[in-house]
């Protein structure tokens, strides 16, 4: 816990802070890398796709005592071949064995009901048969894609109403590349893909946009009255906003981990394998992905789009000369008047209205800037 | 220190508060007032069978919300047909139709049940033969024995025993009529202004009552048949076709087992076979057991079927019609029924192997359109109007999922949910105490009121609309912890950031709300589209997940504007936190002022008040 404190507060104070906008290559490089990686991933070994995708039965055997082997054993008289997956999930009642077999085995439910319990010694009541058909898995991974694209749609035509398309392309972008690397995580890994995972694959997609539309919040309102200075360029505004924003953005991503934690850990581990474990793992993956692309992908991404814009290219070219000048400035030894406190000028005044309000004589001694 | 003169400027955070607690009250209040105390719980947590069917049909016109209501309706009668009770069927989505069975057992056997394709077909009555439970009848053979009175002798022997029996339900049908639902009916051509209309119900009903008189008369005669203990046949009526004789002899209609063999058999057997058949129900314990010719009209030629009470007669009946195709055999058939005698003037309407009525004709309906006209109420009335209704849906249903699930499974899953869910919040609140102090009980408060109104609200959905809380739900409640503690961290960032610019806390309070506000609008909506989305898109589990991320979505809203701030603007006037106390989160050294890197980050901020100030 203090150990996510002092990050918290370092970062809070200042200590530790990045140019996340100017290392746009190095994110490139490294999303690259992890994308790469999992398109290849996907493409060569594929999903390990649940036996919800693929149809057939799962019988779960409550009694206490019976061991994979043994199972296993029965699962093989049944079908007469090794194909069945056997697995053992632990519950609060003690252990469970699942017997998968897959509906290419043409194997009835009723008749692996009574094959499983006859050669186990068990009543056909301490099994109980899960049995899905193939075209189960696919309506709803069919149904979930309609879900994501109309989402997407919605969602950027929401976003480009309410900042602007280069940001909605931006956030897009990071939708798509956490969405990307979670399925790729689980090609590569070889997690099995279950409905619960796919639940949590649609969930990222709320989840990632949220920490980039925080984030953007932010952006938005320090670009605002970019083009009435010429000391910062857009992508130096939207870098500062990003650090000033960073300490909220890692609190939200730490504090939306943590449930998931405590679901794919705990609940996970208690259960074995199961819908919450599931769930919880494509959010964990999603959400990782999710904190890093609002910050490393989605930013840099609009301000590589916002630097192509002719006024923040004129932008661009009035901070350079201006430079140029104060360097010119700063080698002949005089300074130029207006530099001192508005040199770094990144977030203009926050709304809420002008702050007249009178300023107490006690606090100002912690302003100790305000008077130097 | 601001001016008491700028307390509106605050809003009214008591107002706003109590606000928050009245709604917090009616709703546990309406949650206890109700009895709707826990949420209810989906199949996968609290045990029982879940079994997902899918529509399929050539004519993809046929799945609509209209025909899948009907299916659903048959699909409930056919689960409840089978003794199972609290059973629920609904539509899910467009063409699916979800069939939850609590703490059931025989699983795979119902799944099969349900899928298999509803056949309804019109077949010839050739026989028919009354049996009765008498296991089921108050005075029940084994104990007559020591009965004195009104029926000595009928008990000692088998054969007065059925003797006496049908002689004791044989009042019963004959005088009540109305009980007579299968056999009582009649079938009339639906003459919009006829008197011969209302002539018929009572003229066939009484006809019926008097041959089923007869044929408890005979049974009576006869005492051979009881070869098992609890059964009493009455004679067979009509002829039984040869090749069904010896099977018309076996299937015993009292017992549940051997009404699933005759449907069975009978599901099985060609449209140009002959077979036998069970009522679907009894009447005071009366099952009629029939042989039945080939099919002579397929149910698919009915184009339409609804109940309705009749303006002349005051009764209960129902109206159908049929398509040209099945107007042309349906005339050939009803002109060749009304030749017959009893009760080969009768055709049976089957659903599933079962004949649910049998109506006999009095008349050659030739225009395509009939009236099933008896001793209907508005329920039977409208019963049958479903199964013809059924019969005309060129619906298929294949079985998408069954999902068994035992009661301990589901209660170790929900465990698993729950201290899942508890350890999650724990770490949320540590981490909100630790990195927050003072502030974090804003939060730990926050998230409180939070749980409180999710649980009450997804309780009284439980009730009101049939709301379960499964388990991918369960997650998505736990994963919207996080959600909600994201708008605390945003506000209080936004609070902190003001602070940092130099403020004091009650007017950062103040000044950090609307733009903290405007990011939690913004970031929520985002979280609710995906979750509208999800909803409206998906089915099932994945629907459940969707919905809760969206209550608990829209809760946060509730929450944050209505608690959260509210509390913040009061407390902002205490002095543990106005003094920047170190433990209120709000101390000025947590906000790094002394530090020297302090000096960089408020340069890069605006001057305007610096600069005043200077």
């Amino acid at each position: 816990m203090s150990r996510f404190g002092n990050i918290g507060h370092r970062l809070y104070t200042g200590e530790v802070s990045f140019d996340f906008v100017g290392r746009r290559r190095l994110w490139t490089i490294i999303s690259g890398v992890i994308l790469v990686a999992a398109i290849l991933g996907l493409t060569v070994r594929g999903l390990n796709l649940g036996i919800e995708f693929k149809g057939g039965e799962i019988y779960t055997i409550t009694k206490p005592g019976v061991t994979i082997a043994q199972a296993q054993k029965a699962a093989n008289e049944l079908t007469g071949d090794s194909a069945a997956i056997v697995q053992k999930a632990n519950t609060s009642n003690g252990q469970e064995i699942l017997v998968q077999i897959s509906s290419t085995e043409k194997i009835d439910p009723t008749k692996g009901q009574d094959g499983l319990s006859k050669s186990l010694g068990l009543s056909t009541q301490q099994i109980n048969t899960q049995s899905l058909s193939a075209s189960w898995g696919h309506d709803i991974s069919q149904k979930a894609l309609e879900g994501l694209v109309v989402f997407m749609v919605l969602v950027t035509l929401y976003l480009a109403f309410a900042f602007e398309w280069r940001l909605a392309v931006g956030a897009l972008v990071a939708l798509l590349h956490d969405l990307v690397i979670t399925v790729g995580v689980y090609a590569l890994v070889g997690f099995e893909v279950t409905s619960g995972t796919v639940i949590g694959f649609l969930t990222i997609l709320g989840y990632s946009l949220y920490d980039t539309v925080v984030v953007f919040d932010g952006l938005k309102s320090a670009t605002n009255k970019l083009t009435k200075q010429n000391k910062l360029t857009y992508s130096d505004a939207a870098n500062a906003s990003l650090n000033s924003t960073l300490v909220r953005s890692i609190n939200t991503s730490v504090l939306a981990l943590l449930p998931v934690a405590a679901l794919l850990f705990i609940g996970g581990g208690l259960l074995g394998a199961g819908v919450l474990n599931d769930i919880s793992l494509a959010l964990f993956v999603g959400l990782t992905a999710g904190a890093y692309s609002s910050i490393c992908v989605a930013t840099p991404m609009v301000a590589w789009l916002q630097e192509k814009r002719p006024e923040y290219i004129e932008l661009a070219r009035k901070v350079k000369q201006r430079r140029a000048a104060e360097a010119k400035a700063a080698a002949e030894g005089r300074t130029l008047d207006e530099e001192t406190p508005q040199s770094e000028v990144s977030v203009p005044a926050p709304t809420g209205g002008p702050r007249n309000q009178p300023v107490n004589r006690s606090r100002s001694e912690r302003r100790s800037t305000g008077r130097r | 220190m601001a001016s008491p003169k700028s307390r509106p400027r605050d809003g009214y955070p008591g107002r706003a508060l109590s606000l928050t607690l009245a709604i917090m009250v009616a709703l546990v209040g309406i949650m206890i007032g109700t009895g709707h105390t826990t949420p209810r719980l989906g199949i996968d947590l609290a045990g029982g069978t879940s079994v997902t069917l899918k529509a399929t049909s050539s004519d993809k016109n046929a799945i609509n919300p209209a025909n899948m209501a009907i299916a659903s309706e048959i699909m409930s009668q056919r689960v409840n047909g089978t003794g199972v009770t609290e059973s629920t069927t609904q539509v899910q989505g467009s063409d699916e139709i979800v069939v939850n069975v609590p703490k059931g057992t025989s699983s795979t056997e119902l799944a099969t049940e349900l899928a298999q394709t509803a056949k309804l077909y019109f077949r010839p009555v050739l026989a028919e033969q009354q049996q009765i439970d008498a296991s089921a009848l108050p005075k029940s053979s084994p104990s007559a024995s020591s009965n004195g009175g009104a029926k000595p002798s009928g008990a000692a022997s088998p054969s007065a025993s059925s003797s006496e029996k049908p002689k004791a339900s044989a009042p019963g049908a004959s005088a009540s009529p109305s009980a007579s639902k299968t056999q009582g009916d009649a079938l009339s051509q639906d003459l919009k202004a006829g008197s011969s209309a209302s002539a018929h119900p009572s003229a066939s009903t009484s006809a019926k009552a008097s041959a089923a008189a007869t044929g408890t008369a005979k049974a009576a005669a006869t005492p051979s048949a009881a070869p098992t203990s609890g059964t009493v046949s009455g004679q067979t009526a009509g002829t039984v076709p040869a090749a069904l004789q010896s099977e018309f002899n076996a299937i015993d209609c009292t017992t549940k087992h051997g009404r699933d063999v005759a449907q069975v058999t009978a599901n099985r057997a060609k449209e140009t076979d002959q077979v036998v058949s069970c009522s679907s129900d009894a009447t005071s314990n009366t099952w009629t057991k029939y042989a039945l010719d080939k099919v002579a009209v397929d149910g698919t030629s009915i184009s339409k079927a609804q109940s309705n009470l009749s303006t002349q007669t005051g009764q209960w009946e129902v109206d159908l019609s049929f398509n040209s195709h099945g107007a042309g055999q349906f005339a050939n058939i009803t002109g060749q029924l009304t030749k017959n005698q009893p009760p080969a003037n009768e055709f049976a309407i089957q659903l599933d192997g079962l004949v649910q009525s049998s109506p006999s004709v009095n008349e050659a309906i030739t225009g395509g359109q009939a009236t099933i006209s008896g001793s209907f109420d508005q329920a039977s009335a409208s019963q049958l109007a479903n199964v013809l209704s059924y019969g005309s849906l060129p619906l298929d249903f294949q079985t998408q999922e069954v999902v068994t699930v035992s009661p301990e499974l589901g209660g170790s899953q929900l465990d698993a949910g729950l201290i899942a869910g508890l350890i999650g919040l724990i770490l949320v609140v540590v981490y909100s105490l630790v990195y927050y102090r003072g502030l974090g009980l804003v939060a730990v408060a926050s998230l409180l009121v939070s749980a409180i109104l999710t649980w009450s609200l997804m309780s009284l959905l439980g009730g009101a609309i049939g709301f379960a809380l499964n388990l991918p739900a369960v997650c998505g409640a736990i994963v919207a912890i996080g959600i909600t503690a994201d708008s605390f961290v945003v506000y209080f960032e936004r609070v902190r950031d003001e602070l940092r610019e130099g403020a004091t806390l009650r007017p950062a309070v103040r000044n950090a709300w609307p733009r903290a506000r405007r990011t939690i609008l913004v970031s929520d909506f985002v979280s609710f589209l995906a979750a509208a989305v999800l909803y409206f898109f998906t089915v099932g589990k994945v629907q459940g997940f969707a919905f809760t991320l969206g209550l608990t979505t829209l809760l946060d809203l509730v929450v944050v504007f209505l608690f959260t701030k509210p509390l913040m603007t009061l407390l902002a006037r205490r002095k543990f936190f106005n003094s920047g106390h170190p433990w209120s989160g709000l101390s000025p050294e947590r906000l790094g002022v002394r530090n020297p890197l302090r000096d960089s980050r408020n340069s890069r901020r605006p001057v305007p008040t610096a600069g005043k100030e200077a």
